[in-house]
């Protein structure tokens, strides 16, 4: 990890970027014998510039929607080669990249059973060109394109459960992690490596751009949204519910006062309360409220 | 014949992203660092370095200043502190 | 080795001789029996590969570009709305300089739905930086797929090919077809050795964004890889000739009985057997007609052009494609061949046929010959059927 050779400094994200964060934590518990399948988004837009790349992994973007079928060429490719039990496969992309235009590839790469580690890094928006809404847009989020104003409270749908939607997909490990919980995220990752077949990890990462805080404000805003309920930290393997992260749970109005994408809701008790209740249903749901 | 199409890690210097700082850099005070490489771990940048106690530093060339580092340590051992003129220096 | 079969199985038969790596394709009239055919034989053992059951076109020309990119060869099928769907890809592909074949079984375009031949689907790609071979017969179905992976994967080349064969007629059609045997196939064929690919043993990064101080260059490499092209296809014809017998000259275009020939009809694919039996019948009746096959579309062959037609004073080009609002797509290419030159055709007449699958008979063939005047005529559909037109909708 250390002068870490995957994931080299010297890239063009935004200082403080969440994903940064768990893109580098991710190849470094992947390890150097990984190939990475990149959706378009603003990983692949920040690491790999002409003539700069931030990644000492052989890496490959095409576009915006088919990381996971190229992905999964990549890995048929290693069958044939009689290499792939000792060569990782990911294929990474953001929240739109991943439940929206990549839903199709991405589905067909989990029903076809691909040895193959899908990362979803959520930052709840099309961040790179420029914070519209998303199908992982939380409830009454503010972004260009579901705006707050006198007729709207932000976005009017629920986040899409993927995670849930790849559970049903029966595979054998499927798990959401944060950037403000580096060290659990190394180990679900470390932990997916090892499973055979496909894989799914969704990685909660702070914007400070689209999301509105300063920059050194990733831990508290992302610990936040976990310890609020609204961003449940959870592990299934096998389809079974394996390990979640339980805590004292703090008031989502607490989360939603750290960043400017909800300022408009700060007066508005009435949509704070619907909040709350998305955020008390995953605590019920997960039994993440740890005992007295 | 071909254009631009591959790059190597190796050829890729990367972009000297410490000129970015325009506010504060982090100050890594080295009193109380327990090594728990929390700073190393957290940079976006990759850009920390250290093994030892007290020996942990941040590479400027590339430091964005963004103070993840100093908001993670728990001995809170880095502070950051105001962009000197020539940025880049260490 | 000789046998009578289906143009689809002859090319299911060629594939596996060429021994991809990795197969992935999704369903479309009228390319199903080929994938069908390397099903089997994967299912048999008779061919190592993995085949890719894909949920769609896009995924299925992402996986073969993931798969070639991992230093594979690689195969894919198919035709119309399937090629629309993946047409991203497809950019993406040539873009990338990726060594992969496909078989475009040349079917008609939505709306309206239509199963049937024509040519609208490979020729509306025809930028796409693709080289586009097109087949006349099953034979040359068979014979330009091994060809298409000996030329993609020259080193100088690494450009996808694209084998055009018209749907049904060819796909479906039964003929007595020459199979190559293996050995002589991996005479002809090395193995792939790619320029670069992912391997954790060499990391490199593909796909890279290329800002305006980047990004022309690449498509001016693969323009002048384009022309260059044009001069290997006649190599390699020759060499294919050399293991095989069979000689396809520059493997750009083929003049019959273009020589002195007052009226030429140019086209490209299956139309082109019928264009000859007519030029046969005419021939003995004195008649100086002739056709020009244009074997080769991408790159476009200006220059064997320009010498085939510069003598033939009157040219009809029989498109099986059409570009709404303009001249039709090869009538194009023909007019450029000789714009400002000293010498061409005084007449170069376009004629629109066989759209949606509308048979073109020996009669259709005559009509255009008739409609060849000294009056050049644009975009001019044969077989048209009036009945079915009204100035006013719901009238």
């Amino acid at each position: 990890m250390e002068n870490s050779p995957l994931f080299k400094s010297g890239h063009t994200a935004c200082a403080g970027c969440g994903q940064a964060i768990a893109a580098r934590l991710v190849i470094e518990a992947a390890g150097a014998n990984t190939i990475v399948a990149n959706n378009t988004g603003c990983l692949e837009v920040f690491s790999t510039k002409y003539p700069e790349t931030a990644w000492g992994v052989p890496w490959i973007h095409s576009l915006f929607e088919n990381g996971a079928a190229v992905a999964s060429g990549i890995e048929a490719a290693l069958i044939y080669l009689g290499k792939k039990d000792t060569i990782n496969v990911i294929a990474q992309g953001g929240d739109g990249s991943t439940a929206d235009i990549g839903l199709q590839a991405l589905s067909g790469m989990l029903e076809r059973g691909h040895d193959i580690l899908y990362v979803c890094y959520d930052n709840e928006a099309y961040m790179n060109t420029g914070v519209q809404r998303s199908g992982l847009t939380p409830f009454d989020t503010n972004t260009t394109t579901s705006p707050s104003g006198a007729r709207s409270s932000g976005n009017i749908r629920p986040k899409k459960p993927m995670p849930e939607i790849c559970l049903a997909h029966g595979i054998p490990y499927v798990a959401t992690a944060s950037a403000g919980f580096p060290q659990d995220l190394t180990r679900k990752v470390k932990k997916a490596i090892s499973i055979k077949g496909p894989k799914y990890i969704q990685v909660h990462v702070p914007c400070p751009l689209g999301w509105r805080h300063e920059t050194n404000q990733m831990l508290p805003v992302a610990k936040l949204a976990v310890e609020t309920g609204l961003y449940p930290l959870f592990e299934y393997e096998n389809s079974v519910l394996v390990n979640r992260r339980q805590f004292t749970p703090k008031p989502v109005e607490e989360y939603l006062k750290s960043q400017g994408r909800f300022k408009h809701l700060l007066n508005n008790p009435e949509e704070i309360k619907k909040i709350q209740e998305i955020a008390d249903n995953n605590i019920k749901k997960y039994n993440l409220k740890v005992e007295a | 014949m071909f254009g631009p199409l591959t790059v190597k890690p190796s050829e890729s210097k990367g972009d000297k992203t410490g000129s970015w700082r325009t506010q504060v850099r982090p100050h890594y005070l080295h009193k109380d660092c327990i090594a728990c490489r929390m700073c190393l771990m957290i940079c976006p940048e990759g850009c920390v370095h250290g093994k030892e106690k007290n020996a942990f530093w941040a590479d400027y060339n590339f430091c964005k200043g963004c103070g993840v580092c100093a908001d993670i340590c728990p001995k809170k051992d880095i502070a950051m502190v105001a962009e000197e003129p020539k940025g880049e220096d260490k | 080795m000789k046998e009578f079969v289906e143009g689809s199985h002859a090319v299911a038969q060629i594939i596996k001789a060429c021994q991809p790596g990795v197969i992935s394709a999704y369903p479309i009239t009228p390319q199903t029996h080929i994938v069908e055919d390397l099903a089997q034989l994967v299912a048999n053992g008779e061919l190592k590969a993995q085949f890719v059951n894909v949920e769609s076109e896009h995924s299925a020309a992402s996986v073969v570009l993931g798969a070639s990119a991992t230093g594979v060869r690689v195969y894919t099928a198919t035709s119309s709305q399937g090629l629309f769907y993946m047409q991203e890809v497809v950019f993406n592909i040539a873009g990338m300089r990726l060594p992969v074949v496909m078989t475009c079984a040349n079917r008609a375009i939505s709306a309206p739905i239509n199963i049937w031949n024509d040519q609208q689907d490979s020729v509306s790609l025809r930028d796409a930086g693709w080289i586009q071979i097109y087949a006349e017969d099953n034979q040359e179905a068979v014979d330009f797929h091994l060809i298409g992976y000996r030329l993609a994967e020259d080193r100088r080349v690494m450009l996808p090919v694209m084998v055009c064969m018209d749907g049904f007629i060819l796909t479906h059609g039964m003929e007595t077809v020459d199979l190559p045997e293996q050995d002589k196939v991996n005479k002809f064929l090395p193995n792939y050795n790619p320029l670069y690919k992912l391997d954790p043993a060499e990391p490199i990064s593909m796909g890279l964004l290329a800002d305006p101080d980047y990004y022309m260059e690449t498509r001016f490499a693969i323009q002048e890889t384009m022309k260059a092209s044009l001069g290997y296809l006649s190599e390699i014809s020759s060499e294919f000739n050399t293991v095989f017998g069979r000689d396809y000259k520059d493997l750009l275009v083929q003049e019959y009985q273009t020589k002195d020939a007052d009226k030429v009809i140019v086209a490209m694919g299956s139309v082109c057997g019928t264009i000859k039996e007519v030029v046969d019948e005419q021939r003995a009746k004195g008649k100086k007609v002739g056709l020009l096959r244009i074997i080769t579309y991408r790159p476009f062959p200006y220059t064997r052009v320009y010498e085939a037609l510069k003598d033939v004073p009157r040219v009809a080009v029989l498109d099986k494609a059409v570009s709404l609002g303009a001249y039709a797509p090869l009538a194009v290419e023909m007019k450029a061949a000789f714009y400002g030159k000293n010498k061409g055709p005084k007449v170069i007449s376009s004629f629109v046929g066989g759209l949606g699958g509308r048979d073109i008979t020996l009669e259709s063939i005559h009509e255009v010959f008739r409609r060849l005047t000294a009056k050049e005529v644009n975009s001019d559909f044969i077989d048209l059927k009036p009945e079915l037109l009204k100035e006013e909708y719901g009238k």
